[in-house]
Formats: structure tokens, C-alpha cells, sequence
């Protein structure tokens, strides 16, 4: 192939990629952001996000884009009060420490990992994309529901901004990330708030899951690359910092796209895995992040 | 420390006395293991992990075998048990497995693994624990001599035998310049070299080798390393993400100009060849094992295999028809565990010190004609390099169903002897 539709591809694989990325990630920053806790468990509610995809699609009737338009609401509104529940029963017992909170999230995983495998089996299982469209280029075909993944992504993440930006349930949790002791003497519960972001990250990452799951399948151990990458994208993004999260996932995104395409997949994970080592040495808030 | 010493005695008379009472409990169920108790064979079976479609069918198919063998009056007059035991279709925990079936459970023979990464991983241990250890891989570890004289095959032929009766056919009816697309591991490693060096043979070549980790969930960044000379892309892949891999595929090509496509039923195991996506495969080719679809000649053995694991004639469950088989690979462990039983009759294996007799009885096993034992078709197996071989079947995909338009002979597959395993010591 000549190397004009070949960056070509290499970008819109990136763009998917750096899409689906950056709203897992964005949960996962969320979540340190206000709250101060490492979720290891991010990546496990991202699988529950797919499978539970499966199960809504599997069993309601009617044509697939409606089976889907279900699967998008119902799966983060369920992942979300899982989360909510989890907050409440065990992270919150532990006062937030943070390594109980590790180690306790590190459970969590394990639990939701096998309860899939108990509930939903071990195989992969594919969700009909709500729509059939292939987009034929001249020198390759492209998936159209590929292309629809991005705008939705974005179209997420601006709802998440102006959430966090321009209503009164950000500024609550803008105000608890900023001082926690002095949100509650202004009269925030905070514990409440706590549930609400546990349960937002968990349902960003299931939302990510819905979208990407006609393109791959669900499987009960599918949240493991998820977690990895929302990791390196945050940490480079800078923790807590939702701008940062943005212009890592685009960076982490398209690079490994256009890395993968050119030379293997396998090198794009090594320069992203560096790229952490650097950042954790010469920049350890992160590119956007404050020094704590 | 004195304390410890002063306690050492006791502990040790308590040991005898433990000792001595297992054994005397043990003595009726010795005395009884001669007579009727049931032969005890482990299944490693991939349950969960990356091979967890192959082993649900793994785990139905043995079970057939197993009641029909039972309903035959078992093995020399006693009924035979299968334990299956979970392996994750991961290497450590297959030794791991390995090693529980033949200490814990006092299995007198194991069988099954499939994948072979975990085969090469669970060897060592099986020829450490001197157990008969009977894998359903394809992988030319066996053949190659890396193994061991308790490691055999006798249920299904080598990858290299496989891919070298078919590049013939291949040169001659699609192409003679061939891209190969496999996963990154041993089963792929075994693909690369053998088919690379048997189309070589015919006066064509491999253009161009593109290696998957088995891991990986997205393929459309490594198609267009492709060359667009390609006559044939010849595929292979293995895993939960298979359907992405074939339906991506489809994407990438759309409605422009394509390759001929060969590739490797694992690619599409245990998945419906109707799915939505896989349309473009209309008119492609597809190595079988065992065809999916019950052909027009289709033999009496076949049919009753068929019906006794309850696989309708498109290649699904009976029971559920969304529920595809992995039917090109699954009728190994059928057929081994007849093979099993034919080994342990013809050795008289009584109990687990006849082990050693039952490997050299099924080394001098030769011909393995078409049977019930042998559904898939007759065999030749050759006792030096522990492995079978068989028939192969290449299917072209017509209306959404595979229909044979090639079977190899056995020969076809033949090469020269990497080993004589009958010459090590156990």
C-alpha cells in the first residue's frame, strides 16, 4: 500500500483507539482526581460494561440499533450502581486509605473477573453493531460503525465537561477534590459525592465498553488492556488532571495507530511504556498535572 | 530449640502410626484396583482462558466417547472414569494440572491439551511423573523430538504434515505468492516454517510473514502490511478474538479487489460461518481437520460420531444452534481415547506399574482403518515420532456453508523421521 492511505488508515485506527481511551481513562482520572483513590478495578467494570452490552442486546427484542441504544443507557446505570454499592460497603469502611483502597480494588477485580466467568461463561461473545455500513475507499474498506464511535466518544466527553465545568454537581465535586474538610463544613456530604464519582468513573469506562464491543467481543478478561493504557494515559496525562487525560489519550492513541500500522504494535506498548518512565522521572505530576 | 528437638519423636511416632494405618486401609482398595474398580483417565482440559471454546466441546465429545466406551464394557472388563481438570489454557497451571491428575487423583493415563504453548509447558512434568501423556495439539512438537517418550499424538495429524499435503494444492488452484498471517507462538511458529518451506517446494513463496501475538484484540493495523502482489493470504489465528480478526478482514477488503483467501478453520472455530460481517468469505478456502458440514458422503461412523456428541448436520449443537462446534479439531479426543483403550487392552494394563507397557503398545500401533474408534477417518501411525496421520480436507465456503472440494491422501503429509523416541529410556 502507498504511504498516503496507509498514515491514512494508521490515523483512523489511532483516532478509535485514542476515543474509546480517553473516556476509559477519563473515569479512572476522575476518580484519583476526587477522591484520591487508585482503581485498579477500573479495567473489571469496563468488562461488566461489555457484558452486561451482551446480555441487553442478547435478550431484548427488536432490531439491533435499539437493542444498542438500551445497552448504552442500561450498562452504565448498572455498572455505575455497582460501583456506588462497592464505594459505599467497602472503600468507604477503609476511610480511603490509600493502600487499603489498592489492595481492596485489587479484590474487587478478582471478584467481578470470576463472577463474570460464574455468570457469563468464558467465551467471547459478539454484539451486533447498530448499524451495518462499510465505508470503501479507494485503496482499503473501513469500518462505518468505526467512524461513529469517535463522534460519540467526543460527544461523551463534552457532556463530561460541561458536567464537571458548568452545573452545580461539579462544582460539588470540584470543591471536594479541592478540600475535602472544607467541602463538608460548607455543608457538602461528601460520602455522597464519593458514591457519585465512583459510580461515574465506573460507568464511563462501561459506556467505552458498550462502544467498543461490536468491534471486539466480550470476554471476562478483557479489562486487562484497558486498565494498563488508562494507566500510562493518566499518569502521563498528569493524575487527576481531565485536560491532561484528553491530550494523552490523543497522543497514546494516534502514536500507537500510526507506530502499529508502520512498524509492529508490540513497539507502539514499548515507546508508550517509556514514555510513562520518562514522565514518572523528569515529571512525576505528569505533563498537566500540579505538584501536589 | 530444644523444644523442637524433644518434639521431634513424637511426631515421628505419630507419622508411623499414620502411616501404617493408610497403608492398611489402602490394602483392600489395592487388592480391588485389579479386580473391577474403574480405570481412571485426567482430562487437561482448557475450561477457561483463551481456549475456553475448544474445551467446551472437548469436554461433550470426550463424554460421548466415554459412555459409548462404557456402554462397550470399558477397558478390560472395568468401567472407565475421566476426570476433567480446569488448566486455564495457561502452561504453568497445565503442569500444575499435570501433575494433580497423576499424584492426587492416581490417573493411569492423561489426555486432551489442545493449545501448545501448554502442551510444551506440561511435557517435562508428565515424562518427570512417568505418565502417558496423550495431547490433541497438532503442534510438530511431538514429531520434532522435543518431548519425551510418555508424550505422544496418536489422535491428530502434525500442523507440518498438514500444511505440507496441502501446499500443493494450494500452488496449483490459488496462487503460488503467498502472504501468511499466524499467531505468534509455537502452533504459529510451526505454520511459518513448514508451510513457508512446503510451498517453496512447489516453485512458489512466502512474500511476506506477519506474526499476531495470540493476545491481540485488533487487527485492521496489521493488514496493510500486506503486499499487494499477494496471490493467496493464507490465515491462521486462535482465540476470543478470532470473529474480529475474520470480520476485519472483511472490512479491510470490502468490496475492492482481494487475494485469494486460504485459511485455517481455527480462524473460525466455534463461529458461525453465516455471521453478519464474514460475507466476503464467499467463494474462500478453509483447511478442515474434520469437516463441519456433513458431507454428501459422509461415512456411517461419521454420522453416528455426529449424533453420539450431538452436533446437527451444519456443525451446531443440537440443542442450541447459535452453539458452533469446533468440529475440525474436537474428534482427537475421541479418537484418543479409543486409542487408550486399544493401548491398554493389548498391553493387559492392570494398574498404574503397567504404564510402561502401555506406551510401547500403542508405539506398535500402525494401521488405524476408518472405524467408529476412528470417525474422522483412517490413520498411520508411526510409533518412532509418536504422531499420526491422516487425512486432511480443504472446503471452499459455497452459500455460507463449507463444502469439500479436496482431501489429501495420507502420504501427502509424510516426511522423513525427526526421532526415534523408541530408542530412549522412560
Amino acid at each position: 500500500m502507498d504511504f498516503g492511505p496507509f498514515l491514512l488508515l494508521a490515523l483512523m485506527e489511532g483516532m478509535v483507539m485514542a476515543a474509546v481511551l480517553a473516556l476509559t481513562a477519563v473515569g479512572l482520572s476522575l476518580v484519583f482526581g476526587v477522591m484520591r483513590v487508585v482503581n485498579v478495578a477500573h479495567g473489571e467494570f469496563f468488562m461488566l460494561g461489555a457484558v452486561i452490552a451482551w446480555f441487553v442486546t442478547h435478550f431484548m427484542p427488536g432490531p439491533p440499533a435499539v437493542a444498542f441504544a438500551a445497552a448504552l443507557v442500561i450498562c452504565p446505570l448498572l455498572v455505575g450502581g455497582i460501583a456506588a454499592l462497592s464505594d459505599t460497603l467497602i472503600l468507604k469502611r477503609l476511610n480511603y486509605d490509600p493502600e487499603a483502597t489498592i489492595v481492596a480494588t485489587i479484590g474487587l477485580s478478582y471478584i467481578f473477573q470470576q463472577t463474570a466467568l460464574t455468570f457469563y461463561g468464558p467465551d467471547a461473545r459478539p454484539v451486533l453493531a447498530p448499524f451495518d455500513l462499510r465505508i470503501q475507499l479507494p485503496w482499503f474498506g473501513y469500518s462505518g460503525y468505526k467512524i461513529a464511535v469517535v463522534f460519540a466518544a467526543l460527544a461523551i466527553l463534552l457532556a463530561v465537561w460541561l458536567l464537571m465545568t458548568r452545573t452545580r454537581a461539579g462544582l460539588i465535586m470540584r470543591a471536594t477534590q479541592l478540600d475535602r474538610n472544607t467541602a463538608r463544613a460548607f455543608g457538602i456530604n461528601v460520602d455522597r459525592v464519593y458514591a457519585a464519582v465512583f459510580a461515574l468513573g465506573a460507568g464511563l469506562a462501561a459506556v467505552a465498553a458498550v462502544l467498543i464491543v461490536p468491534i471486539q467481543q466480550a470476554h471476562y478478561l478483557m479489562g486487562h488492556d484497558p486498565l494498563l493504557l488508562s494507566f500510562i494515559v493518566v499518569i502521563i496525562g498528569g493524575l487527576g488532571s481531565l485536560r491532561g487525560t484528553l491530550v494523552a489519550a490523543l497522543v497514546i492513541g494516534l502514536s500507537d495507530g500510526v507506530i502499529s500500522v508502520f512498524f509492529s504494535p508490540t513497539l507502539a506498548k514499548i515507546l508508550a511504556t517509556l514514555l510513562v518512565a520518562m514522565v514518572l522521572v523528569f515529571r512525576p505530576q505528569g505533563l498537566f498535572g500540579t505538584k501536589p | 530449640m530444644t523444644k523442637l528437638i524433644g518434639m521431634t519423636p513424637s511426631r515421628r511416632t505419630l507419622l508411623k502410626g499414620m502411616a501404617a494405618t493408610a497403608s492398611a486401609l489402602a490394602l483392600p482398595g489395592f487388592v480391588q484396583a485389579q479386580s473391577s474398580a474403574p480405570i481412571k483417565l485426567g482430562f487437561q482440559l482448557h475450561r477457561t482462558g483463551i481456549g475456553a471454546a475448544y474445551g467446551r466441546w472437548y469436554e461433550r465429545t470426550t463424554q460421548a466417547a466415554l459412555k459409548v466406551l462404557n456402554d462397550q464394557g470399558g477397558i478390560n472388563g472395568r468401567p472407565v472414569e475421566v476426570i476433567f481438570e480446569d488448566d486455564g489454557t495457561d502452561p504453568k497451571r497445565g503442569a500444575e494440572v499435570v501433575e494433580k491428575l497423576a499424584s492426587q487423583a492416581g490417573c493411569d493415563a492423561i489426555f486432551g491439551p489442545l493449545f501448545s504453548h501448554v502442551v510444551n509447558g506440561s511435557a517435562p512434568r508428565a515424562g518427570e511423573l512417568q505418565v502417558p501423556y496423550l495431547v490433541c495439539s497438532e503442534g510438530f512438537h511431538v514429531a520434532s523430538g522435543k518431548l519425551n517418550r510418555w508424550t505422544m499424538q496418536p489422535g491428530i495429524t502434525d500442523v507440518r504434515a498438514q500444511v505440507s499435503s496441502m501446499a500443493p494444492w494450494v500452488a496449483a488452484n490459488l496462487g503460488k505468492k503467498v502472504t501468511m498471517v499466524f499467531p505468534d507462538y509455537a502452533f504459529g511458529h510451526d505454520h511459518r516454517d513448514y508451510f513457508t518451506a512446503a510451498i517453496e517446494a512447489q516453485g512458489g513463496e512466502v512474500i511476506k510473514h506477519i506474526a499476531i501475538p495470540p493476545t491481540e484484540t485488533s487487527f485492521t493495523r496489521y493488514l496493510p502490511q500486506i503486499p499487494k502482489e499477494t496471490e493467496v493470504l493464507y490465515h491462521v489465528m486462535v482465540g476470543p478474538a478470532v470473529l474480529t480478526f475474520v470480520k476485519e478482514l472483511g472490512e479491510f477488503y470490502g468490496t475492492g479487489t482481494r487475494p485469494e483467501i486460504f485459511g485455517f478453520i481455527d480462524s473460525l472455530e466455534a463461529v458461525d460461518t453465516a455471521s453478519p460481517g464474514l460475507e466476503f468469505l464467499e467463494g474462500t478456502h478453509f483447511w478442515e481437520g474434520h469437516c463441519r458440514v456433513k458431507q454428501a458422503d459422509a461415512s456411517e461412523h461419521e454420522a453416528f460420531y455426529r449424533m453420539a456428541v450431538g452436533v446437527d448436520d451444519t456443525g451446531a449443537s443440537v440443542s442450541d444452534s447459535k452453539d458452533v462446534a469446533t468440529y475440525a479439531h474436537m474428534f482427537s479426543t475421541w479418537e484418543t481415547l479409543f486409542v487408550l483403550k486399544k493401548g491398554m487392552e493389548a498391553a493387559g494394563y492392570q494398574t498404574t506399574a503397567d504404564r510402561q507397557k502401555l506406551i510401547e503398545a500403542i508405539e506398535a500401533m500402525t494401521n488405524m482403518p476408518e472405524s467408529m474408534e476412528h470417525p474422522q477417518g483412517a490413520k498411520v501411525f508411526n510409533g518412532k515420532t509418536h504422531q499420526v496421520f491422516g487425512h486432511q480436507s480443504i472446503s471452499k465456503v459455497e452459500g455460507g456453508k463449507l463444502v469439500r472440494v479436496h482431501m489429501t491422501s495420507i502420504e501427502d503429509g509424510m516426511y522423513e523421521d525427526a526421532v526415534d523416541y523408541t530408542t530412549m529410556s522412560f
